[in-house]
């Protein structure tokens, strides 16, 4: 697991993440959700609806609806300030 | 110390390759005959396709043609398409370089124009590739880079790990080019605070928000499904990784395709067409802006890739750097670097972007690349109309 900068509200998974397990970061326990395949993201912290996500310190989207600490961070729940993410209609990443 | 070929202008290329250029898809056919028997030889296809005239298009095509690493050209045309063919061949007589165009129609068809063009490249060929080599320093490279096929792990391993060889080139008083607008939305205030002055640093915010309103009409961010399925949520969340090959340095200068960067530094490469939107996608794939990187000069590219790019270009070698650490051990024939081994713990971050650099050098010195050794020599040009560069884009 990895927070790139101390104020992020989500972290990434360096490796598969499973259902149910749970990791530490920066001294806090964290049940994950779901599984989180590497390179995905999950919530560091409880994410409101609207809140700004933080990665890198930087802005890479708004949730579109709250986000509990350990939940999977994606197109499901996260959407970018800029332009719409285009995904295959028969490809949803939820169902990874 | 590299080895390098010295052309008329001064400038040198790490390749020597005679390219073969259909002026409309009319001509590919015959153009790609022609190079067919030699492509293993030093002899790639290059092309436009259009019919309808267009100034973008015809000064790619000047600048790839009388490219550092090109040493000749064999012009392929119909006969009745737009394209200013004399203009292109005059520019490439003009540097040096030995050139022909056939004219399908004016020589009888397909099958005299494909004799006529195999035997001036029989002609030809042999004298060029006895073109010497000569000494040359890394202040004489320019080297352009790209991510394609990008993941989650593109932003925590290659892209960085380019980014500290970017770092190492200017240092050592190379050109180097990063791009594209439409994936550095979001980093128009981090890319201005590293402008080399604040003008220059409100053009950079200017190319970002062009690009920006540029996708919105076209109602597509530069964001494909795999980019999502490999963890990206967002283009500013792309973006981020993106900027990362970018390195550390200042941001000297913004070039437009085809404009050769004037001295050494880190300029960004603004891909994104100026004026209303008019044909479409500023770069339909990959490749389209890899040209636009080798028409800036560039005589080596840099890919950075997670889900797993195959391509290589024409014209210049591609060293694929790749991100992910499992799509390495699928594709390892494909992959250059195995940058993967930062995620890890097997190699850092300074390890690997040193390992990059002198990478880099080696493949200056001729060593082919993964995806020139597998015959990779992708091309593609489409529509595109700029203006100018604004006066405060190029150092003075």
């Amino acid at each position: 697991m990895m927070r790139l900068s101390p104020r992020d509200n989500v972290a990434v998974a360096l490796r598969p993440l499973k259902s149910g397990e749970t990791v530490t970061l920066d001294g806090a326990t964290i049940k994950i959700g779901r599984h989180i395949a590497v390179g995905h993201k999950f919530a560091a912290r409880a994410i409101d609806k609207g809140e700004i996500i933080l990665k890198y310190n930087c802005p890479i989207g708004t949730a579109i609806s709250r986000i509990a600490p350990g939940e999977y961070v994606h197109t499901h729940n996260v959407e970018s300030n800029y332009l719409p993410t285009y995904q295959l209609p028969d490809n949803p990443n939820e169902a990874k | 110390m590299l080895q390098g070929y010295l052309r008329a202008d001064g400038r040198k290329g790490v390749r020597n390759v005679l390219v073969v250029a259909y002026l409309v898809e009319c001509a590919h056919h015959v153009a790609r005959e022609i190079a067919t028997p030699y492509r293993e030889g030093g002899v790639h296809l290059i092309g436009f396709p259009g019919c309808y005239p267009n100034p973008y298009s015809l000064g790619m095509m000047e600048k790839l043609c009388t490219h550092p690493n090109v040493g000749g050209a064999l012009l392929v045309s119909l006969g009745c398409e737009g394209f200013d063919k004399r203009r292109l061949a005059r520019t490439i007589e003009a540097s040096g370089r030995p050139v022909l165009t056939i004219g399908i129609q004016d020589t009888g068809g397909t099958r005299r124009a494909i004799a006529a063009g195999r035997d001036w490249i029989g002609e030809t060929l042999p004298e060029m590739l006895r073109h010497p080599t000569v000494p040359m320093g890394i202040d004489e490279l320019t080297v352009g880079t790209i991510c394609g096929g990008s993941d989650a792990t593109s932003g925590l391993t290659a892209n960085p790990a380019m980014g500290v060889a970017f770092d190492l080139l200017v240092a050592e008083g190379a050109k180097t080019i990063f791009e594209e607008t439409g994936e550095l939305i979001g980093m128009e205030h981090l890319m201005a605070a590293r402008a080399a002055n604040p003008a220059l640093g409100e053009e950079l915010k200017r190319s970002v928000a062009k690009a920006a309103t540029y996708y919105a009409t076209l109602g597509y961010a530069s964001f494909a499904p795999g980019n999502a399925d490999g963890g990206l949520t967002t283009i500013e969340e792309k973006s981020l990784g993106a900027y990362a090959k970018s390195g550390q340095s200042t941001i000297d200068g913004i070039v437009k395709p085809g404009v050769v960067p004037p001295r050494k530094g880190l300029y960004l490469l603004d891909v994104v067409p100026d004026g209303e939107v008019r044909f479409g996608f500023p770069n339909i794939n990959d490749n389209a802006e890899i040209a636009e990187l080798i028409a800036c000069g560039s005589q080596v590219i840099l890919f950075s890739t997670g889900r797993g790019s195959v391509v290589g270009s024409a014209i210049a070698p591609v060293i694929k750097v790749c991100a992910n650490p499992d799509t390495y051990k699928r594709m390892e024939d494909d992959m250059d670097v195995d940058a993967g081994r930062i995620l890890e713990g097997r190699a850092t971050l300074p390890e690997v972007g040193r390992e990059i650099y002198d990478l880099v050098q080696r493949v200056g010195n001729g060593e082919p690349t993964k995806s020139e050794a597998l015959g990779h020599q992708e091309f593609i040009l489409t529509y595109k109309s700029f203006e100018p560069l604004g006066p405060a884009c190029l150092p003075v």
